[in-house]
């Protein structure tokens, strides 16, 4: 008996170009599916999404507004926008891009309101070229974080982090802490890719230079 | 390829998003700056050190929290 041949790339040669594109595209992101059920009127499905991203809008709001009660009553606003403009989302981006959009404007809505803050964009302080020429060439230690305690370790990098302008903090949250790629960053932020990798590049040697005081090697190799 | 110019391209290095040969000029560089192979080492710990700790806690009870107090805004919208 004639034994059919795996089906290969080849075949799909003699199909119609608009079939071969939708057999060659890639599934649909599993949000949208959760979205569409949401925008029909299933809560739970809308639940499960803020159950998927809670943490992250949480945290990405906490890095800009360096402030903790701001970071969850921004949590609790954004998922509240989205679920009222559900409609407004095409499926053009992630579902995920689009709440970080959203979390991103509201953080920094609330860093203008807050009147002890001079910074109220993402191009605030982001004109200098300070910090963009590596100063510090120590070598650091092995595993130079675990000379501290989880809650020094913890402190360090919170210290450090909110010493950078708000502009470069938030590229380096999203790209760097939050794994977005250059491209959704760029489409969170409303910024350009060049913008976004330019900040990216200042935002990790500022952090390097500032980190090195606590990890760099000392002469005596120790803490 | 000098400093600068090894600079410029950092980020790129590190995306992975750079062609083959200017790679092959980046990797000549750091084999002969040890200031760019110190900067390489200590920023890709720096990414790596944030990524694998993070500065914010989130505990359960605040996840619990913030979804009951998200879920009864957005069903309350819905029955006005």
């Amino acid at each position: 008996m004639a034994v059919e041949t795996q089906s290969t790339t080849e075949d799909l040669t003699d199909l119609p170009p608009e079939i071969v594109a939708t057999l060659q595209a890639e599934p649909p992101h599993p949000d949208l599916e959760l979205v569409e059920r949401a925008k029909a009127g299933d809560t739970s499905a809308f639940e499960q999404l803020v159950r998927q991203y809670e943490r992250q809008i949480f945290r990405t709001a906490q890095h800009i507004t360096q402030n903790r009660e701001d970071a969850e009553d921004i949590t609790q606003d954004v998922f509240f926008k989205a679920f009222q403009k559900l409609d407004q989302f095409q499926g053009n981006s992630k579902f995920s891009t689009w709440l970080v959009r959203i979390a991103v404007n509201e953080s920094l809505m609330r860093l203008r309101k807050r009147k002890t803050s001079k910074t109220v964009s993402m191009d605030q302080d982001v004109q200098t070229d300070e910090g963009s020429i590596p100063r510090d060439f120590a070598e650091w230690r092995p595993n130079p974080e675990q000379n501290y305690s989880q809650s020094e370790l913890a402190e360090i990098l919170r210290k450090t982090i909110a010493g950078l302008p708000p502009g470069f903090r938030t590229v380096f949250t999203l790209r760097d802490i939050e794994n977005l790629s250059t491209e959704e960053t760029a489409e969170a932020l409303g910024l350009s890719v060049p913008a976004v990798k330019s900040r990216l590049l200042r935002a990790r040697l500022q952090l390097r230079e500032r980190l090195s005081r606590y990890f760099r090697k000392t002469k005596e190799g120790s803490k | 390829m000098n400093c600068t110019d090894f600079l410029a391209k950092l980020t790129d290095y590190f995306d992975g998003q750079i062609d083959p040969e200017l790679l092959v000029q980046v990797k000549e560089h750091l084999g002969s700056c040890h200031h760019c192979e110190v900067v390489v080492d200590t920023t890709r710990k720096t990414i790596d050190i944030y990524r694998g700790h993070q500065p914010y806690e989130f505990p359960e009870e605040l996840s619990e929290r913030l979804r009951t107090a998200v879920m009864n805004r957005c069903k309350a919208s819905v029955t006005k």
